[in-house]
């Protein structure tokens, strides 16, 4: 990795960072269990690099860690989704619910 | 090809952050995740065309035993297990950043430059020590290990040794990058850690460590993104390790902690004897009484606590609320940030048994309406009600930001027994004159109340 593409990627980080700090500190107290999974979720987007490594054929050691992460990864991703709409179904105003 | 997945890339990242924004009001939220559910599929239908990858049955494979696990356990588990899914699922996230992290060392090795090892080598450190951290606080949820805080004596120097043995390695690799001993000792360490640090935490300290490691797993996630030079893994792994941050600390504030305090202080082992003296006694009241009183009070608000969740009657508790209103009494929840083994923990179980969000108060919301509430009735919730934390100095837990449950006309608390909650601290509320205790499970105790109003 070159010098200047660690300088941009550092960008990414500090743009993502500051753009996490203000849309996450505007979350309610009442959801931050789904905040929590929800951005579980989004954080198995590693599952990006586990896929590369699991099928890119450059070797055995690296197939079969390659192939552990995308199953470990894809827990979360569709656990993760699943549980949070789960989640958020439950969250209904007096009038929705009905007996 | 290539720039389709960079521009599947792109999309993905904005639909995260739209749906991030839109977890602000429960009313946007699922359109929300959905949008950013459908980011994820394109990303990774983006990455599958990528030239890198050569096979598919790998992929395959682990796409189908991972989605067929990920869906078992979202339909399965109980609301009330949601902690423990939460820790799993952190640890099964670090899992993948470290594995991928590995891997990447494996092949390159000494061909590592110091900036890509620098990103590889966070990405071990705070995968491993997510990882095993994670699970540790999964058993501790699940009960498998004691869930009170475990010390022993020099405990904090191994953890500091641990560390800067760690780091020394770590800086030593970032300079020898061809040192294949140093970087797989690195990765033992690190999962090394995570026991040790989570492992004198526990209890009432449950909601900090699950943020710190909601923030390492996405920490972990953005490092990979700096190994493999992905910018929507750093930017997802960021606004998770932001996020994981961002709960860390008002979880600390809502204790009036440090998080070194959390981290070093194995708060809850230590009996204290700066706790006020309670001389007074324990009043017992009877289920009748406490019906009467709810039934023809004004206003009865009720504070759950790990209690409620783990004698599972929150379903009881909105039962009785409901009977409690139609006969025209006003029903209120107060939700303590900390109560419980997560953040948000009891809006979830109360949400579950189809208690409207818009009876769930925050603690500002409602501390100044206690003087004139009836009834408070008290959940299996302890520390987050002690007025030592208000009144007492010396107190390990003054400064706490507490429910003011004391100041209500009368308090009832429904609670297992007489022994002291999980901080081992004396409770002066439950020896005031308004105070009346409910012993017994906090489910049956609710459920024989309902009866009793209905008699009333």
């Amino acid at each position: 990795m070159s010098p200047e593409a660690f300088i941009s990627a550092l960008y990414v980080f500090s743009l993502a960072a500051f753009l996490g700090y203000q849309v996450i500190s505007r979350v309610p107290p009442l959801l931050h269990t789904p905040l929590m999974s929800a951005t579980n979720a989004i954080s198995a987007i590693s599952l990006v690099g586990s896929l590369v490594t699991a099928g890119g054929d450059y070797n055995l050691t690296s197939t079969i860690l390659g192939f552990t992460a995308v199953i470990a990864a894809s827990i979360n991703v569709v656990g993760g989704f699943m549980i949070t709409d789960r989640m958020l179904k439950m969250f209904r105003k007096k009038e929705q619910i009905q007996h | 090809m290539a720039y389709f997945s960079e521009f599947t890339y792109l999309v993905a990242s904005i639909l995260f952050i739209f749906g991030l924004k839109a977890l602000s009001h429960p009313d946007t939220a699922r359109r929300g995740m959905n949008l950013a559910a459908f980011g994820m599929l394109l990303a990774i239908v983006g990455t599958l065309v990528r030239h890198e990858i050569l096979r598919y049955d790998w992929i395959i494979a682990g796409l189908v035993i991972g989605s067929a696990i990920g869906a078992a356990m979202s339909v399965w588990m109980p609301m009330t297990a949601m902690p423990e899914r939460t820790a799993l699922s952190h640890a099964f996230g670090a899992l993948a950043a470290s594995l991928v992290g590995i891997s990447e060392y494996y092949r390159h090795g000494a061909e590592l430059g110091a900036f890509k090892m620098t990103a590889i080598g966070f990405e071990v450190m705070f995968g491993g020590i997510t990882v095993t951290g994670s699970i540790m606080a999964f058993a501790k949820l699940a009960e498998l290990v004691r869930g009170s805080p475990i010390t022993y004596k020099g405990q904090n120097i191994l953890n500091v040794s641990l560390f800067v043995l760690t780091a020394v390695i770590f800086a030593t690799l970032v300079f020898l990058p061809g040192t294949g001993f140093l970087f797989y000792t690195m990765v033992g360490l690190s999962f090394l850690f995570g026991i040790f640090l989570v492992l004198p935490i526990g209890a009432a300290d449950m909601p900090v460590v699950m943020s710190l490691m909601n923030s390492y797993a996405g920490l972990a996630s953005a490092a990979t993104g700096f190994a493999i030079s992905n910018n929507v893994l750093i930017i997802a792994g960021t606004l998770d390790g932001f996020s994981g941050f961002i709960l860390s600390i008002l979880m600390c504030k809502a204790m009036n902690r440090s998080i070194n305090n959390v981290l070093f202080g194995a708060f809850g082992s230590q009996v204290t004897a700066t706790a006020t003296q309670t001389d007074g006694v324990m009043r017992e009241v009877s289920t009748e009484d406490v019906a009467v009183q709810m039934a023809y009070a004004r206003q009865v608000v009720f504070v759950p606590g790990y209690g409620m969740a783990t004698a599972q009657a929150q379903h009881v508790v909105r039962e009785l609320g409901e009977l409690l209103e139609a006969r025209g009494v006003t029903v209120k929840y107060a939700i303590h940030p900390v109560a419980g083994r997560m953040p948000g923990h009891m809006n979830v179980l109360l949400a579950e048994a189809n208690v409207p969000y818009s009876s769930l108060y925050e603690l500002e919301q409602i501390n100044p309406e206690f003087p004139t509430t009836d009834v408070a009735i008290v959940i299996g919730a302890n520390d987050v009600v002690n007025p030592d934390a208000r009144d007492n100095p010396h107190s390990p837990i003054a400064g706490m930001p507490i429910l003011e449950v004391d100041r209500a006309r009368s308090v009832v608390v429904l609670k297992r027994g007489r022994g002291k909650g999980f901080s081992g601290l004396e409770n002066p509320l439950f020896f005031k004159p308004n105070t009346g205790m409910l012993y017994g499970d906090a489910k049956s105790s609710l459920a024989s109340l309902t009866h009793a109003v209905q008699q009333a």
